[in-house]
């Protein structure tokens, strides 16, 4: 009886045991073995690969570029996708369905696709963007976005603004619709509604949204590795790069792993601050 | 002159009439009851006084000034809503505070005024407490507490008791009562529960399909139905021979109308007794005074006032 609920479980268990968890140890276990130019990899057990990324001033530039693009990004789609997800949640009917699938559009198509599409928008000095910032007079001559991190920032925010849309929207449906009538009735201007009403309801929308914008900016690899191109290296690309350029694998490991630690110290670390700021309040 | 007045208060919603040319005058100080079954457009009228829905046609008048044409955020209303609609992320301290902030009043006199009104709900012991960790009638006073602190020119309150169960449904009746004479707030009342409008009105304003059947005191009423609806609607009535008679008044007699007794239910306080008669099945109330009642089958005969 009570080894049906395992059982059950069973095939899931295996599937996810033979995906993830195996390849992810033996990518651990590569990332002590050793390796040379002549020999290839030797599986012994050294830490000269992570001595090596974690001492040398090239990985940490390129992990410190990383989390900086992560960070512009997760700031950059909250700015935007917060106010969006707003105007979506008091659109009405048809409307709403409608902008919903423009929102959700980025995701039904190939990150591959959509990144190439931001090169066409991006591309030189003579650029779509360009042309339009300067004929706006916004700008006097081109700004460069290919092959910097600026470019980076907004093509992978676009990649993931849904993300963030969706989060922040899922905390406006849980608002009480009379609540903004409420603080109407007791005299607030709409911007104090929005400000000391509203926004501090769907913090944890933002900041979940955020955690998982984040993660996705900073694992992300074939929009930094067609904007960034082979000269602005992220963690994700220079793994790529340890393993099918280099050919060597212990290091993309240890780079690899890094990150996922990276990631996981970050995203646990955030977690928790939401969870214990939050858990008094909304339960 | 009276304080508030609705004049022909019209609210279409596409072809729909949700309120069709309701007039009433509410005097200062008064207790208004909007009771009808949902959809007779009292919650309209509520929001319409409130400022969240615009009207068709007519006009509210506030001590004779136009309060159309003032502000939503300007009427100095409080309104409790149904769902109390109280700020999740701010202490009771903090929701009551929020519409004296609104209106710019100083920290110290703040801090007094809200103390006060928490003293007046009985709630000085929660202030620092947020909503989620208090029960449903706590958050109810939290609401009223907020929407008295601000001194209101009106109180609207949009089905305030619904979500509490019948015990405590009761006990707020009395208390809400109370504080409405205590602080004199002229307050108006939607409501679809004809005791609770009853119990709590100084008038009653019965409403079916956006209009007023009946505008009086609960037990006028009660008492001399104007139509066949209000009637109904306020508590349970008879139609015999073409006369409308309430169960309560009916009892059993020796000589009057005879009939069978159908089905006998006890509920605590009273009897309901269903009878059939020759005039169809007639609904009698008794109160139980512990003496033997007639059982399901037996045969009796009803007597009520106009019964020789």
């Amino acid at each position: 009886m009570r080894a049906a609920p395992y059982l059950l479980s069973l095939p899931a268990l295996l599937l996810f045991a033979g995906v993830v968890i195996v390849p992810l140890a033996m990518t651990v276990l590569l990332s002590f073995h050793d390796w040379g130019q002549y020999k290839g990899i030797e599986p012994v057990f050294i830490l000269k690969n992570w001595q090596e990324v974690l001492s040398d001033s090239y990985f940490h530039e390129m992990f410190w570029r990383t989390f900086r693009i992560a960070f512009f990004v997760t700031l950059l789609t909250a700015v935007f996708g917060a106010p969006e997800a707003y105007i979506l949640n008091r659109m009405k009917s048809p409307w709403r369905g409608l902008f919903l699938l423009v929102i959700l559009g980025p995701l039904l198509i190939s990150v591959v696709a959509r990144t190439l599409g931001w090169a066409l928008l991006f591309g030189g000095n003579s650029g779509l963007i360009n042309k339009a910032l300067i004929s706006m007079g916004l700008i006097s001559a081109p700004l460069p976005f290919m092959f910097t991190e600026t470019g980076m920032v907004v093509a992978l925010a676009h990649v993931l603004m849904p993300y963030m849309v969706l989060a922040v929207w899922a905390a406006l449906q849980r608002l009480d619709p009379q609540i903004e009538n409420a603080a109407v009735a007791l005299g607030a201007a709409p911007f104090t509604v929005l400000r000391r009403i509203v926004l501090p309801q769907v913090m944890p929308g933002i900041l979940s949204g955020a955690i998982i914008v984040f993660a996705l900016a900073a694992s992300a690899f074939a929009t930094p590795a067609i904007i960034g191109g082979r000269r602005l290296k992220v963690a994700s690309t220079l793994a790529y790069d340890e393993f099918l350029n280099t050919l060597n694998w212990p290091l993309g490991a240890a780079v690899a792993v890094l990150l996922l630690l990276a990631l996981i110290a970050v995203v646990v670390g955030a977690s928790r601050l939401v969870e214990r700021r939050y858990a008094q309040v909304f339960g | 002159m009276a304080f508030l007045t609705l004049e022909k208060l019209t609210k279409k919603f596409g072809p729909h009439l949700a309120v069709d040319g309701l007039s009433l005058d509410v005097e200062k100080g008064e207790f208004i009851a909007l009771l009808g079954p949902s959809g007779c457009g009292k919650t309209t009228t509520l929001q319409m006084i409130a400022g969240f829905v615009d009207p068709t046609a007519g006009a509210i008048r506030l001590e004779g000034r136009d309060l159309l044409a003032i502000k939503p955020a300007k009427r100095g209303l409080g309104i409790v809503f149904q769902s109390y609609a109280l700020f999740p992320h701010m202490t009771v301290a903090e929701n009551v505070a929020f519409g004296l902030e609104m209106q710019g009043v100083a920290a110290v006199e703040r801090t007094k005024r809200v103390a006060e009104t928490l003293e007046l709900v009985g709630l000085a012991a929660f202030s620092s407490r947020f909503p989620r960790q208090m029960s449903g009638g706590q958050q109810q006073r939290v609401a009223l507490a907020r929407a008295l602190v601000i001194r209101p020119n009106i109180l609207l309150l949009d089905e305030p008791l619904s979500n509490l169960d019948a015990k405590l449904r009761e006990e707020m009746q009395i208390e809400l009562r109370q504080i409405q004479r205590t602080v004199g707030t002229t307050t108006i009342l939607v409501t679809h529960d004809q005791a609770e409008a009853m119990a709590l009105s100084d008038r009653i304003v019965v409403m079916n399909q956006g209009r007023a059947e009946q505008i009086g005191p609960p037990h006028e009423a009660y008492e001399r139905p104007a139509t066949p609806f209000v009637a109904n609607f306020l508590g349970k009535t008879n139609l015999v021979n073409g006369t409308t008679v309430r169960p309560e008044k009916i009892s059993f007699g020796t000589s009057g109308l005879a009939g069978k007794v159908r089905t006998r239910i006890f509920q605590g306080n009273h009897w309901l007794y269903q009878v059939d008669t020759d005039s169809g099945l007639v609904t009698v109330i008794r109160q139980n005074t512990g003496e033997a009642m007639p059982a399901e089958g037996a045969m009796v005969h009803l007597v009520w006032g106009a019964t020789p």
